[in-house]
């Protein structure tokens, strides 16, 4: 019995490997224990599942994959933290070769599919429908089960570190290298199954968003109506529904070689890794545009309201957000120039990539006209905004010159190109992401983020950023190659990286302090009253923050690009408050814990293909099925929100 | 009635003119959702199909394509899958003239059908294995069980799912929201027959010519 | 409102002050890339200059545009800039700002283009080559010279002014072989023979890396390039024949056994011992790939050894 336990401790909870499980562990239960206390001793149990855990409800759907973003954006940033503290000087041994190898490979993986994607998906989520005018989206049900997917996908990659050991053959998991002959634990398991668990969850919300803009508009809103933000969901949706299936099958086919012997990309037996590397990357390098173009859609919104001007170049910016779509889908070759294609295909992906930059450059110049003969208020939304547009441009250089394919020879696997990405990812996403969330924030939780404290975060992020990857593109230059664990001092790389882990502090600092902004707005943060805190030039400011569950009362009727300002500048806003007699009753999609349990099932399943416990995946699977088949025969899975309802909540808050 | 029928009645034209399974915007949408999913669906075996072409030849000295193919085998899975899908199409014309009855039973022939698909595949694969044919032998060998058991796997829930749509619509009788799944599942067993037609091609034809 | 003017300032300054340490710091022989000892890594390094200024002339202005506007147009009450909310579109305007992309695009893409072709080919042709094959294992570099038929590990000599094919390939995950001063990387893969030329014209020994993650060894994935001069390669090549061991079939499979090593020197090793690691890894699939390889096809019994 004593000898299973310390077997059990020994192969899974990895008692052996020293102070950082250990600490991981004491954080995990502290954090599960004080979770359970709070939610106990608040009574709060009953309000969790009924209001957050079985809900359809488009935007709490959206806050809740906010909360998570924000949560893998911190533990992303602790795994970038170890890794620039590790490399702060050469021959450091703070950590060793196979926990800095897992270090990275976490860091990748989350920022890229558990802190970017469930962003995206949050500001999807809060802001689409309302854009649109719309009740909710197209399938509310397929929507939770997106989400619950999502997050026990998030929840089983996370473990894995404390729970038989996390991945550590990077975020890109190139076959041979992750083969079971070369890469035996559960670790690698753990990122195939993941993956393609919140996969198919984003497959479920990429067809959910083109549905729910393609059909569910309010009437008289055009294609060339939707907002810009809409139209580069709609846009990144498209990319989604086409690049996320290559990723599932190459996950999946990897899994077949590791777990039933298969040879895709082995090198026995006929298999070709080859495969898998234009596989993963005709995914991974349109997984750019699927996240950065949302952020684009973000700046487009923000620029045009805080400009208090229309947004330049409606028709320029539609047209560059579907051309990077297209162009962006034959651009992947250009992640291996160095893998011998010959000079015919990285001459015509060289000159592919640097296509995008075209769109892109326009894209830039229409918001930069957008500003001028605006009145440019730098509130936070502007000013990660602006940030933007200085990172952006800087990223987007770098990136045409890494597309030049005999320069791409220099920089491949180097810092120049950790740089360039960084630049990119951060600068085009996170800066959108942030700019998002402050831009929306009102509408979601009805205060605003204090604005001080909020400089604070924003100035300390950017001088961090700066100051962490300027000096990499000069190590990269110098030769340093990436995911070295450490360096010999004799190469002169060693000043250079301790000012770049002296930025990635102060970046961390810039986060916690976006943290403080949180808390302190709670209490202190000024309240919303009016629904449009920002003067802003959409519908969803039309709206009461926080936004009714039922969003509008009464659909409006659209007739102009910016509904909303257009009537505020006509003075016809009571058009949007309907007189009580108009309101009718609303069907409204019911709560349902299906989604819920459905994430359970997989999380289950996919631990049983992590560890191959095959019972326990084929009970999982029958678990699924069972759920899959309840909501097939489930007949009724909508109520009626009565007239008298939706009176008395547009009365509260002084709309009728 | 749903939250998409007060806002929406512009968006499908008039009822009159649309069979009974598009009479709904709540359920015309779901229709359409459910050809987005098809198109992934789709490319996930334009992935599968190309991972097949490139290992087609890499049998490693194991069994290739033309030893291992069963002529007989294969001609009569295809003949019975389409005339599943036939049956399957006669389900969702009786769907549109309401005759639930006939739809049970075209929708029960269709099963049965893809019930002898699957079972004739089930058999072929495993005679494969017992001759040592099996996934972890060649990489053509993976590649092969990967795309038809993907398809096999498709064409055996499809059997479930259709099976639950049956009782229902025994249950129900043909209303909008039962139309609606008649529609899908003809739809999604049309798709996988088209998928088959390319395996016969790619994969049987083309195994047994080279 | 000045502290927040005086804090932007200062950021630029600030920004100006990193960009020109590492302009100055690009001087400094450290940086590997911009110090280029042959002629691959200098048309590379040319590419580099041009992509770089022509990226500049496109993003300076953008950012001091955007520093200009974001002044003029603030939004104060005294602020007399004209204010016109729908000003939307311009044809101009906008048919400028398609075009010029497409203009840079269009320089820096014949620019590559040409590149990519040129480093296809030997960068000499009066010069008869040398071949050296290339077997990356973990975590090793094993150098075969087929027409000198010696062996190293780790370390690899060539003569100076002499272009440089390598055959590479890899016997474990895949690498990428990368020596910044000589030129670009290009990566090792199993199963298929890669080729890339290197060129050094000065002597000198230089920094080598496998670039391409590859697992636990990594980091201590390094290798040297030793160029020398015509002479004292071929005194090597004889030392090398006379005082040092044979590398057999056994002595190959345990360096492919994952370690990290020092350097070591073979007096020959088996004959097509390249190719035949490139067939048995899947190279047999790709028939074609050996009809240009010197050696072609490897002869059964060979390559059923592996």
């Amino acid at each position: 019995m004593w000898e299973a336990i310390r077997h059990f401790g020994d192969t899974y909870l990895m008692w052996r490997e020293g102070p950082l499980i250990w600490g991981s562990d004491v954080l995990i239960l502290l954090t599960i224990i004080g979770i359970v206390f709070a939610l106990t001793y608040l009574k709060k149990w009953k309000w969790l599942w009924r209001e957050w855990l079985t809900t359809v409800d488009h935007k709490k759907i959206g806050i809740m994959y906010l909360v998570c973003a924000l949560l893998m954006f911190f533990r992303g940033g602790v795994d970038a933290l170890l890794i620039r503290t590790q490399l702060a000087e050469p021959n450091n041994h703070f950590l060793d070769a196979e926990h800095y190898n897992q270090i990275f490979t976490t860091h990748g993986t989350i920022m890229i599919l558990f802190m970017a994607m469930p962003f995206i998906f949050a500001l999807f989520n809060i802001a689409v429908p309302l854009q649109i005018g719309a009740r909710d989206v197209a399938f509310p049900y397929l929507n939770a089960i997106s989400f619950w997917l999502f997050f026990f996908a998030a929840f089983l990659f996370n473990i894995s570190f404390v729970f038989g050991g996390s991945p550590d053959a990077g975020w890109t998991s190139y076959p041979p290298l992750t083969e079971l002959g070369f890469d035996k634990g559960p670790g690698e398991n753990y990122y195939l199954v993941s993956l393609l668990i919140s996969g198919i969850g984003t497959l479920g919300t990429g067809i959910n968003f083109i549905a729910t803009i393609l059909k569910m508009r309010a009437p008289g809103m055009t294609m060339m109506k939707v907002p810009l933000f809409s139209w580069a969901v709609l846009a990144s949706s498209i990319v989604i529904l086409t690049v996320f299936p290559a990723l599932n099958v190459a996950l999946a086919l990897l899994l077949f070689d590791r777990l039933f012997g298969a040879h895709f990309f082995t090198i026995a037996q006929g298999g070709n890794p080859m495969m898998f590397i234009n596989l993963f990357w005709v995914w991974g390098h349109p997984e750019v545009y699927i996240v950065v173009l949302v952020a684009f859609g973000v700046y487009s919104e923000v620029v045009a309201t805080f400009s208090r001007k229309e947004i330049f170049g409606y028709k320029s910016m539609v047209a560059s957000l579907m051309a990077i779509t297209v162009v962006g889908d034959v651009t992947w070759v250009h992640h291996f120039f160095t893998m011998g294609a010959g000079p015919d295909v990285n001459s015509f992906f060289a000159v592919s990539t640097m296509a995008v930059g075209i769109p892109t450059g326009v894209k830039m110049f229409n918001w930069l006209f957008t500003m001028y003969r605006g009145r440019i208020r730098l509130t936070l939304p502007m000013l990660w905004t602006l940030a933007f547009i200085v990172c952006f441009a800087v990223a987007g250089a770098t990136g045409v010159m890494l597309a030049a394919a005999p320069a791409d020879y220099q920089y491949h696997n180097s810092y120049f190109l950790v740089a360039h990405f960084h630049q990119a990812l951060i600068g085009g996403v996170v800066f959108g992401m942030l700019a998002g969330m402050y831009y929306w924030w009102p509408k979601m939780f009805g205060f605003q983020l204090d604005e001080r404290i909020g400089r604070w975060a924003f100035w300390l992020f950017n001088i961090g950023f700066y100051v962490c990857f300027m000096p990499q593109y000069a190590l990269g230059l110098m030769g340093m190659q990436r995911r070295m664990y450490t360096y010999p001092a004799d190469l002169g790389w060693g000043t250079l990286n301790f000012i770049s882990t002296i930025g990635a502090y102060i970046m961390g600092l810039g986060f916690l302090f976006i943290v403080v902004q949180v808390l302190y707005s709670i209490k202190y943060g000024k309240r919303d009253v009016t629904g449009d805190i920002w003067d802003a030039r959409t519908l969803e400011w039309s709206l009461p923050s926080p936004v009714p569950h039922y969003n509008f009362a009464v659909i409006p009727h659209v007739t102009d690009r910016d509904m909303w300002a257009t009537l505020k500048e006509q003075g016809r806003t009571g058009e949007l408050r309907t007189a009580a007699s108009d309101i009718r009753p609303i069907h409204m999609p019911n709560n349902s814990a299906r989604p819920f349990l459905l994430g359970v099932c997989f999380f289950f399943a996919g631990l049983g293909f992590v560890f191959e416990w095959y019972v326990l995946a084929a009970l999982a699977l029958l678990g699924v099925a069972v759920c899959l088949l309840a909501r097939s025969f489930e007949l009724h899975d909508e109520h009626d929100l009565s007239a008298d309802e939706i009176r008395r909540t547009e009365a509260l808050s002084g709309r009728l | 009635m749903s939250i998409m029928t007060l806002e929406r009645p512009r968006a499908h034209g008039s009822a009159e003119a649309k069979t009974i399974e598009y009479s709904q915007p709540s359920e015309s949408i779901k229709i359409f959702g459910f050809w987005l999913f098809l198109a992934t669906d789709m490319l996930l075996f334009a992935c599968l199909f190309a991972t097949y072409v490139l290992l087609h030849t890499h049998t490693a000295g194991g069994p290739t394509a033309r030893t291992l193919f069963d002529v007989p085998g294969f001609v009569a899975e295809t003949f019975i899958l389409l005339t599943s899908s036939f049956t399957g199409g006669i389900a969702t014309y009786e769907m549109q003239r309401q005759r639930a009855k006939s739809v049970a039973v075209w929708l029960f022939i269709t099963m049965l059908l893809g019930l002898a698909f699957v079972g004739l595949e089930v058999q072929e694969f495993i005679h494969d294995v017992h001759i040592g044919a099996t996934m972890s032998r060649s990489a053509f060998l993976s590649a092969f069980f990967t795309l038809v058991g993907t398809h096999g796997c498709h064409v055996s829930l499809g059997i479930v799912w259709m099976a639950a749509i049956l009782v229902q619509v025994l249950r129900w009788g043909i209303t909008p929201q039962t139309a609606r799944k008649v529609f899908n599942v003809g739809l999604y067993w049309h798709f996988l027959d088209v998928v088959w037609v390319f395996i016969f091609t790619v994969v049987y034809l083309t195994g047994m010519v080279m | 409102m000045d502290r927040r003017k005086t804090r932007r300032r200062a950021g630029q300054v600030g920004l100006l002050a990193v960009a020109m340490a590492v302009l100055l710091a690009g001087c400094s022989p450290e940086y590997m890339v911009l110090h280029p000892v042959g002629p691959v890594g200098w048309q590379e390094l040319h590419l580099i200059v041009l992509s770089t200024v022509l990226v500049l002339i496109v993003i300076v202005p953008v950012i001091l545009l955007m520093l200009y506007i974001v002044w003029r147009y603030r939004d104060k009450p005294d602020n007399k800039a004209p204010y016109q909310p729908h000003w939307a579109s311009s044809k101009v305007l906008e048919f400028i700002w398609w075009g010029i992309p497409i203009v840079v695009v269009g320089i820096l893409g014949a620019a590559t283009v040409r590149t990519t072709y040129a480093l296809v080919k030997p960068p000499e042709n009066n010069v008869k080559p040398l071949t050296v094959e290339v077997v990356s294992l973990d975590w090793k570099w094993l150098f075969l010279y087929p027409d000198q038929h010696v062996a190293t590990v780790n370390y690899c000599k060539i003569p100076t002014g002499v272009p440089v094919q390598f055959e590479l390939t890899s016997d474990a995950p895949m690498n990428s072989f990368w020596v910044p001063q000589l030129g670009g990387q290009e990566y090792t893969m199993p199963g298929m023979s890669m080729r890339l030329w290197l060129q050094a014209d000065e002597a000198g020994t230089y920094y080598g890396h496998g670039a391409n993650f590859t697992g636990e060894g990594f980091a201590h994935d390094q290798f040297r390039v030793v160029a020398v001069g015509d002479e004292d390669f071929n005194s090597w090549v004889n030392q090398a024949k006379q005082s040092y061991p044979a590398l057999t079939q056994a002595g190959y499979a345990k360096l492919k056994k994952p370690s990290v090593m020092g350097e070591a020197t073979y007096s020959a090793f088996p004959k097509g011992l390249f190719n035949a690691t490139v067939w048995a890894d899947g190279g047999q699939y790709m028939p074609g790939m050996f009809n240009d390889v010197p050696g072609g096809k490897p002869d059964k019994a060979m390559s059923d050894g592996m």
